[in-house]
């Protein structure tokens, strides 16, 4: 008997010490809720918000970012404009290299100061190949230099996009323009559609980024370039919050030597749709069967 | 029998039992608690600060995480070599310890859920990925097979070990009918959970070292050895500190089995070398960066040629006649070829996936000390579960754990669910 008690008061101080062992290694999390919302935490899909359960979400989005970044933003849900099929293509016969686009981007889609983020690589490839094994995005010297070609690489905006077929939740979907988005409230963060990508061109908000309310850029978009949330995937938008309102690209604006080219495809007097008929345009990767919407041209 | 009275006290005798034990079980539940509470302050480190504490990058966007998910949903579909020969071939001494391989398959299935869930950037939307409550892309995508195939084998397994078990505890004969379709069905599902989880990888387009048709067979021939590798170990610990007399007929049969599946992991192994190298090209990269290095960039090499090792020294050692007389000769080769697939299946899958990235950057992966202290968390979580499991059954079979009735009446067999 005295054996029988003596062994539940041990079993009930192992408890105990059990129970006070498991709240100290949960004690980081408290730190979390900083960041996290009880609406966030219930907030539906993209696809599944009314009108005003949008209007609701971005003025909560807008507060969040006032808080917790300092900026006054606007932060629009901006839709897809009707019969319209975005394209892009870019002519590697005057790419030199300088990638300003890929600078234009970091600054444009608010991305992590800290990393230099951008949703644009250029590779500097060997003449005489497009082998991509080839190529090396680390070039740190003047360009063009002699002997080398330039290819920059985004989100191709497949229509056949692998990263849309592998996400378990519907986080990641092609809208009607053919521009591939992210609900970045819904995402969980698996990164599969990552692993499917054969472009590189999807990319992991690994921190909570980073960048200071007078560099923040405050004409945003729910599916674009608003500030990301720590933890979820980002890409590529064809900046939809300015293309869909009737500009071009930040990439293309500021491109020195006029290597790119941009606009709706299904518009026959558009410029894009003269490179597609009258150039030798390729895609990269083309036996994957990804159908991108992103071409790469030749002047001769 | 009145199920209302009678089940929850099988739960509450299980928790007593699962709480009380001589000295050496109090210092490894202690250690394994420790070594759990270790991984889910870093978990909770990770959740906060962001997946970036991790040496994971936007090049190599999975690690030691879906690795060793990878490896325990092969854990998990490996116990049912157990399970064919106890219940397809009715080996008899095999049907009396299958069990274990029951119980294994319920941890394994925990532990590749906590690895998926650790690798999650958001884990507070994991509900998205519930059916009905988020929004399932099944059947597009594989990663919603994924989870169903995995909580349905979870489901399954929990059902016949808390069935057999239930029912020996009220001191009865479990009935066929509430749990032999349900183990028949296991065998099916065993071979589905990692089958699903081969083609998560091989379906990918982009990932070459991936996406070759052999991956789905080599996920299951490797299955079958990790999974009879840990059974024969656990068996032999469990029969020295539990005094539980196991005889040494099941031992062989599983050693029997390794003795084929080793062979064939190596072969498959060898298959797609010949494969990746003869052709060569640029899709060869990842093989090359893997076996031998790319470019000065050779991280991997040491783990894959020693993951061979162990795997050929395995081989050799289950092949000698020595083995077969010398139990103690095929415990080595059951750690060492469990140690080779876990490397192969997991750090030499996963990251030369990566690398080369898709646009052939060469950029590296080593796990840092949080992955490790998560990862290990999880594997001694995983082993709580285990070894409760174990301890529970064992008090179970051996009658010491028994209902207490006060008319001790056997009454009439009636439809009793299973836990």
């Amino acid at each position: 008997m005295e054996d029988t008690s003596r062994r539940t008061t041990l079993k009930a101080l192992g408890a105990t010490l059990g129970a006070a062992a498991f709240a100290r290694a949960m004690a980081p999390l408290a730190a979390w809720p900083e960041d996290l919302s009880i609406d966030e935490l219930l907030q539906r899909h993209y696809k599944e918000l009314s009108r005003d359960d949008m209007v609701r979400v971005l003025r909560r989005l807008e507060q969040e970012t006032l808080d917790q970044y300092g900026a006054v933003v606007t932060i629009d849900d901006v839709r897809p404009i009707p019969e319209v099929q975005f394209g892009y293509a870019l002519n590697l016969s005057v790419c030199v290299g300088c990638r300003k686009c890929a600078e234009a981007c970091h600054i444009e889609n608010n991305h992590d100061r800290a990393t230099n983020q951008s949703y644009i690589r250029v590779l500097e490839i060997k003449n005489g190949s497009v082998d991509l094994a080839m190529g090396t995005v680390d070039y740190d010297h003047a360009v063009p230099k002699k002997g080398r070609s330039y290819m920059p690489v985004q989100c191709h905006q497949c229509d056949n996009a692998p990263c849309v077929s592998v996400c378990p939740i519907e986080a990641t979907w092609k809208e009607p323009d053919g521009i591939v988005v992210v609900d970045y409230n819904w995402c969980i963060g698996c990164r599969y559609c990552e692993a499917a990508c054969p472009y590189h061109a999807r990319r992991f908000n690994w921190h909570k980024p980073e960048i200071s309310a007078e560099e923040i850029n405050p004409d945003q978009a729910y599916l674009s370039n608003r500030v990301r949330p720590q933890g979820v995937m980002e890409k590529c938008t064809f900046c939809l919050h300015r293309t869909r309102k009737g500009r071009l690209p930040a990439c293309l604006e500021a491109c020195p030597t006029g290597a790119r080219v941009f606009g709706n495809m299904l518009d026959p007097n558009s410029e894009i749709r003269w490179v597609l008929e009258n150039k030798r345009t390729f895609v990269l990767k083309e036996d994957l069967g990804t159908r991108p919407r992103f071409f790469y041209f030749f002047d001769k | 029998m009145n199920h209302a009275r009678s089940y929850p006290a099988f739960l509450r005798d299980a928790v007593g039992v699962a709480t009380d034990g001589g000295w050496p079980f109090y210092t490894w539940m202690t250690l394994l608690t420790a070594l759990a509470l270790v991984g889910v302050n870093a978990w909770a480190q990770q959740v906060v600060g962001g997946m970036g504490l991790t040496a994971m990058s936007d090049h190599v966007s999975w690690g030691l995480y879906i690795a060793n998910f990878t490896f325990t949903v092969g854990l998990a579909a490996g116990a049912v070599m157990m399970v064919i020969p106890a219940y397809i071939y009715k080996d008899k001494a095999m049907h009396d310890v299958v069990i274990v391989g029951e119980l294994l398959a319920v941890a394994a299935i925990i532990m590749a859920l906590l690895f998926v869930n650790v690798d999650l950037g958001r884990p507070d939307r994991a509900w998205h990925l519930m059916p009905g409550l988020g929004r399932f892309h099944w059947p597009v995508s594989m990663l919603t097979w994924d989870v169903v195939v995995l909580g349905g084998y979870l489901l399954i397994n929990l059902h016949i070990c808390g069935y057999l078990l239930y029912t020996r505890f009220l001191g009865r004969r479990p009935e066929k009918r509430w749990y032999l379709p349900f183990v028949m069905l296991s065998i099916a599902w065993a071979v589905s959970i990692h089958t699903v989880t081969a083609f998560l990888f091989s379906g990918l387009g982009g990932r070459p070292f991936w996406n070759t048709a052999i991956l789905a067979p080599r996920f299951i021939v490797s299955a079958f050895v990790s999974g009879p590798a840990f059974i024969v170990l656990a068996l032999q610990v469990i029969r020295r500190v539990a005094k539980v007399p196991i005889p040494d007929a099941p031992l062989h049969t599983l050693l029997g089995i390794l003795r084929v599946t080793v062979l064939l992991n190596l072969f498959f192994v060898g298959s797609e070398v010949f494969t990746e190298f003869y052709s060569g090209g640029s899709h060869t990269a990842s093989a090359s960066y893997l076996f031998l290095g790319l470019h000065g960039h050779n991280a991997l090499v040491p783990w894959i040629w020693t993951a061979l090792a162990f795997n050929s020294v395995a081989a050799v050692i289950l092949l000698s006649a020595r083995a077969k007389s010398q139990l103690w000769l095929a415990d080595i080769a059951c750690a060492l070829t469990f140690v080779g697939v876990w490397i192969e299946k997991g750090m030499g899958l996963i990251i030369p996936g990566f690398v080369p990235s898709t646009l052939h950057e060469l950029v590296e992966y080593m796990p840092n000390e949080l992955e490790w202290r998560v990862v290990v968390g999880i594997w001694a979580a995983g082993l709580i579960v285990f070894t409760l499991g174990i301890k529970i059954a064992v008090e179970i079979f051996a009658g010491r754990m028994r209902h207490q009735l006060p008319d001790a009446e056997p009454d009439e067999p009636q439809a009793a669910g299973g836990a």
